[in-house]
């Protein structure tokens, strides 16, 4: 293990470590546009330069390997002339489009700029070069020419990461430029991570673009729901609205990407939301308080089964739900009604679209989660759903806001054949459009939990903000529910829920949301 | 004086391979074969022979650097795409003398043990590359090249490959990246090309002079060579002159030739009476000389220990009358033409500087711009990923500090004391 210095600071790293990654190991920072930890070292674009004891030349932080005993500093009058002699350059042709850019307040040239304390510009104005401005290139995301530093990040990701290569550089000199090929726009679904790492406003998210100062926007740590991946993102908002995701660094799980599906995710936490619970009678909506509409569910589940035998009551799970949520389903379903009728479905509508980098086939988070949870899932929800159309499921309770692949009108027809549909959901579609109760629960924005994805991976999400309109936290609901058919619950939290699961299901044995930490820990089996 | 490459380039026929023959081409290769591998290397490095391609490499010293482990196949590319202005040394071997070339790398790959060679040759020279593109043919049918050369069981494939005419694909890297179908872009260093070079191969890039002083040297021997220059600068050095002077063209003279003598006795001096006023010696990228400097021989420690180069030995004679804002204006649009630009020094920097030695010219320079220019000269060097941005801040320096008066005058008159207009 080579030992080395920085600015005086002594450092062991492993053989092959870069400066630039030995020195952020003691915290010391060294500016950079063109490294990304995530893509090949490019050294292009040269703000990372060191002194090296023995070498008379500076050296770049990014590509210069350590070796033992190497005397490294960040921190000199000639290191700081170099770096900010670079940022000047990279600033002279630059546009002061500050005021417009989307990337201000997250741009690292704004940043530098104020590190490193730019005198006052020693370049004439009308000499800078001109490019093309607002260019739609495809995909999410619209190129400004003008605003690129040329550090090509977004080359090297589109040919190390997805492998499409639809960008790459132009012309010479200072009149460089970044662009696609004419007629083949940008055509992968990764489209959304060029704005991520962009260090500047060149290629910024059309989704995004002028929707928000992002100084306004608070961030939280959450979990894409867009498939049973689980990418893990930050998730930014304003007052009670998501304004976007980013993927947060995962290595074992999506590490710095994340798709363009589930960079869209986010609007379902804002649109077409349930926001009020409501019965439906002879066709009509009628709203109704928690508090006049939960004894309603409870009693006629009870009813159901008192009347009919347990059987008459079922209750489908959704794998968009928490582990906590379904442990405590389950417990609802097997313990408190005694039905056999339990099961979930990985099935949505549309094709299923996988493409063995991230994007997964299965369009939930937590299919998993629902099986490791033994709640049955495959075969036992088309038999459910068979008992269903006979018409032997009188009182149903529905988690999610579809039922498996079914159309809108197979939804309707099926759910016709039950007296009574309770929906506890997030949005309006096939199934509350035709349930008897709505019951409208948080958001995956509004609430905490857990998800299991695709292989096994225990990762927590948070609530940024409280639900929306009368929307419920679903872990209060279900305990209210489960009190009402006698259950004498005494849950506060997911925390709480997590606790009791981890202590009775094998698969989370010994687990906590400690362990679980940040990113996530792996289930067992 | 003794020759090694111009003896017979007076000979129209010297270019066909019977011609070449007849003065006893292809004898060294013959020679060669039948040494050991080592001691063709040897010779070479007892020759001094210095990299002609401009930084002046010993030749014998690189070749040293090939992995000793022969589990990769290893790769010969010879740089050909000559575009230093000034310079135009390599399109005269070619031209007149491919099979010296042709000799010359077939006798370093069978020392290295390389079976695979490319010429990369500058896409403006198609009159060259149909030249070569002949010898190559020719030394294939006299079984100079391709399996078992003269039944040694050696074999090598040679291809000339023709560039698309940048300057910045002459950086060996640069020419690797633009041979292997990519952007002509420097690769950073290291690793190095003897390591992983083309198509990640380990790779020797030879200048095309280098290569074709190898059969002398396997003829004559490394020592005569070296005897022909000086202390650390082996052999003759194709000089090219150019400029107002009575005859321009290309010299063979010792490595270590004094540069007065080069233009006032070889080249016979300045003509139409111009007197000379300063010296650009070793191509555009070199630091300028001015006149009473000239007393300097020519070897690479002695234009050092000047501030100047050897480089390409392309040697631009400047006389008085010429105006050093507009030479350098030229120069700086140029380089800035020329940037690839990778990286932020130097894509900006040649940008930048164009800009404001072309204000001066035009009788708009402001009067920090001289300090301006030094300043952004010294951000540029030694920060980049090839040495294009030194090779144009150093003559934007030189220039400063040898003509600084000429700056000055056409800010203060806001205009150019030559009478040339923007
Ligand atoms: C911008 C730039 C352009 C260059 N152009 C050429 C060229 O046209 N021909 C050449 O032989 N070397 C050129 N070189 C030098 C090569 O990088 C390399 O040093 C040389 O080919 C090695 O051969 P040698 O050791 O035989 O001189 C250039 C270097 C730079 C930085
Ligand atoms: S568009 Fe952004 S990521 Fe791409 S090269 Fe320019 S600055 Fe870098
Ligand atoms: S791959 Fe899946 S989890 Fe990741 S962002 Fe896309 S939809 Fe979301
Ligand atoms: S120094 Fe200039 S030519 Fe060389 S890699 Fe950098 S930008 Fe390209
Ligand atoms: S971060 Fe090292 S050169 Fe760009």
């Amino acid at each position: 293990m080579p030992s080395l210095t920085i600015d005086g600071k002594a450092v062991d790293v492993p053989v092959g470590t870069t400066i630039i990654n030995a020195a952020e190991k003691i915290g010391i920072e060294i500016p950079r546009y063109c490294y990304h930890k995530h893509l090949s070292v490019a050294g292009n674009c040269r703000m990372c330069l060191v002194e090296v004891e023995k070498f008379p030349k500076l050296q770049t932080a990014c590509s210069t390997v350590v070796t033992d005993g190497m005397v490294v500093r960040t921190d000199t009058e000639k290191v700081r002339k170099a770096v900010t002699g670079v940022l000047e350059f990279l600033l002279i042709n630059h546009p002061i489009d500050c005021p417009i850019c989307d990337q201000a307040g997250e741009c690292e040239l704004q940043n530098y700029y104020m590190k490193f304390g730019l005198h006052k510009s020693r370049f004439a104005l009308e000499d800078k070069v001109r490019k093309k401005k607002v260019q739609d290139i495809g995909g999410q995301i619209v190129l400004d020419a003008e605003r690129c530093i040329l550090c090509s990040r977004c080359v090297r990701f589109l040919e190390e990461v997805t492998g499409t290569r639809e960008l790459q550089f132009f012309r010479r000199g200072d009149h460089s430029e970044i662009s696609v090929f004419p007629g083949r726009p940008l055509n992968n679904n990764y489209t959304g991570n060029l704005a991520d790492i962009c260090p500047v406003g060149a290629l910024t998210s059309k989704d995004f673009r002028f929707k928000c100062r992002v100084w306004f926007l608070k961030a939280f740590p959450s979990v894409c729901t867009g498939c049973a991946r689980g990418c893990n993102v930050e998730a930014f908002f304003k007052g009670d609205i998501l304004y976007r995701y980013k993927p947060r660094v995962n290595e074992a799980v999506n590490r710095a990407w994340m798709c363009d599906f589930g960079r869209l995710e986010y609007k379902k936490a804002n649109n077409a939301r349930l926001l009020v619970p409501f019965v439906r009678e002879d066709g009509r909506e009628k709203m109704m308080s928690w508090g006049g509409l939960l004894p309603q569910v409870a009693y006629r589940l009870k009813d159901a089964v008192e009347r009919e035998g347990p059987d008459a009551a079922a209750v489908i799970a959704s794998p968009q739900s928490s582990n906590e949520e379904l442990y405590l389903v389950r417990r609802i379903a097997s313990d408190l009604l005694g039905t056999k009728n339990l099961a979930f479905t990985s099935r949505v509508p549309g094709d299923g679209f996988s493409d063995g980098f991230l994007i997964r086939g299965d369009k939930n988070p937590n299919s998993r989660g629902a099986q490791l949870l033994r709640i049955p899932g495959g075969p036992a929800f088309d038999e459910l759903v068979v008992k269903i159309a006979a018409g032997k499921v009188r009182a149903l309770l529905l988690f999610g806001d579809v039922l498996g692949d079914l159309t809108q009108e197979e939804t309707a027809g099926l759910l016709s054949m039950v007296p009574f549909v309770a929906q506890a959901g997030t949005n309006e579609g096939p199934v509350s459009a035709v349930a008897t109760a709505v019951l409208p629960i948080a958001s995956v924005a509004e609430r905490g939990g857990t998800f299991t994805n695709h292989a096994g991976r225990v990762q927590r999400f948070h609530a940024g903000f409280p639900p929306r309109g009368k929307a419920k936290d679903t872990i209060g609901f279900l305990t209210s529910l489960a009190n009402r058919l006698g259950a004498g619950w005494a849950f506060d939290g997911e925390a709480s829920v997590f606790r009791a699961l981890a202590a009775t299901e094998g698969p989370f044995a010994g687990m906590s949301y400690e362990s679980i930490g940040s990113l996530g820990q792996e289930a067992k089996g | 004086m003794e020759t090694v490459l111009t003896t017979h380039f007076a000979d129209e026929r010297y270019r066909f391979i019977d011609t070449y023959r007849g003065f006893g081409g292809y004898e060294a290769l013959r020679k060669a074969i039948s040494m050991p591998r080592d001691a063709i290397v040897e010779e070479v490095r007892k020759a001094n022979l210095r990299g002609r391609g401009g930084a002046g490499f010993p030749a014998g010293v690189k070749w040293g650097f090939l992995p000793k482990d022969m589990s990769r196949p290893r790769v010969l590319v010879v740089n050909a795409d000559e575009g230093e202005p000034g310079t135009f040394k390599d399109r005269r071997i070619m031209s007149r003398a491919p099979h010296l070339l042709v000799e010359g790398l077939a006798i370093a790959c069978y020392a290295l043990t390389i079976h695979k060679a490319y010429i990369y040759i500058r896409g403006e020279f198609v009159r060259e590359a149909g030249i070569l593109d002949e010898a190559v043919s020719e030394a294939y049918a006299s079984g100079f090249l391709g399996k078992d050369i003269l039944g040694s069981g050696f074999d090598l494939d040679v291809t000339v490959h023709r560039g698309a005419g940048a300057y910045i694909c002459g950086e060996e890297t640069s020419t690797l990246n633009s041979l292997e179908g990519k952007r002509g872009w420097p690769r950073l260093k290291p690793p190095f090309p003897a390591t992983i070079g083309a198509f990640g191969l380990p790779t020797i890039v030879n200048n095309v002079e280098t290569l074709s002083d190898v059969p002398w040297i396997i003829t004559h021997g490394g020592e005569r060579f070296a005897a022909l220059g000086c202390e650390k600068n082996g052999g003759t050095r194709l000089v090219g002159v150019s400029g107002p002077v009575q005859r321009p063209g290309i010299y063979e003279l010792p490595a270590d030739v004094n540069l007065r003598h080069v233009i006032y006795d070889v080249a016979g001096g300045l003509r139409d009476g111009k007197k000379l006023k300063a010296v650009i010696p070793g191509g555009s990228s070199t630091p300028v000389l001015r006149a009473d400097e000239i007393d300097v021989n020519f070897d690479i420690e002695s234009m050092a220990k000047l501030g100047t180069m050897a480089g390409t030995s392309g040697v631009i004679v400047i006389p008085e009358g010429t105006c050093m804002v507009r030479a350098l204006r030229v120069l700086m649009n140029f380089y800035a033409h020329e940037s690839c630009g990778q990286c932020t020094p130097c894509r900006e920097g040649t940008g930048w500087l164009r800009k404001v030695v072309g204000r001066i010219e035009a009788g708009e320079g402001r009067p920090r711009d001289i300090e301006l220019i030094l300043d952004l000269c010294d951000n540029m060097m030694g920060r980049t990923i090839c040495a294009l941005a030194d090779a144009a801040a150093m003559p934007a320096q030189s220039f400063l500090w040898k003509f600084r008066e000429e700056f000055d005058r056409h800010i203060r008159d806001r205009k150019c004391p030559y009478g040339n207009r923007f």
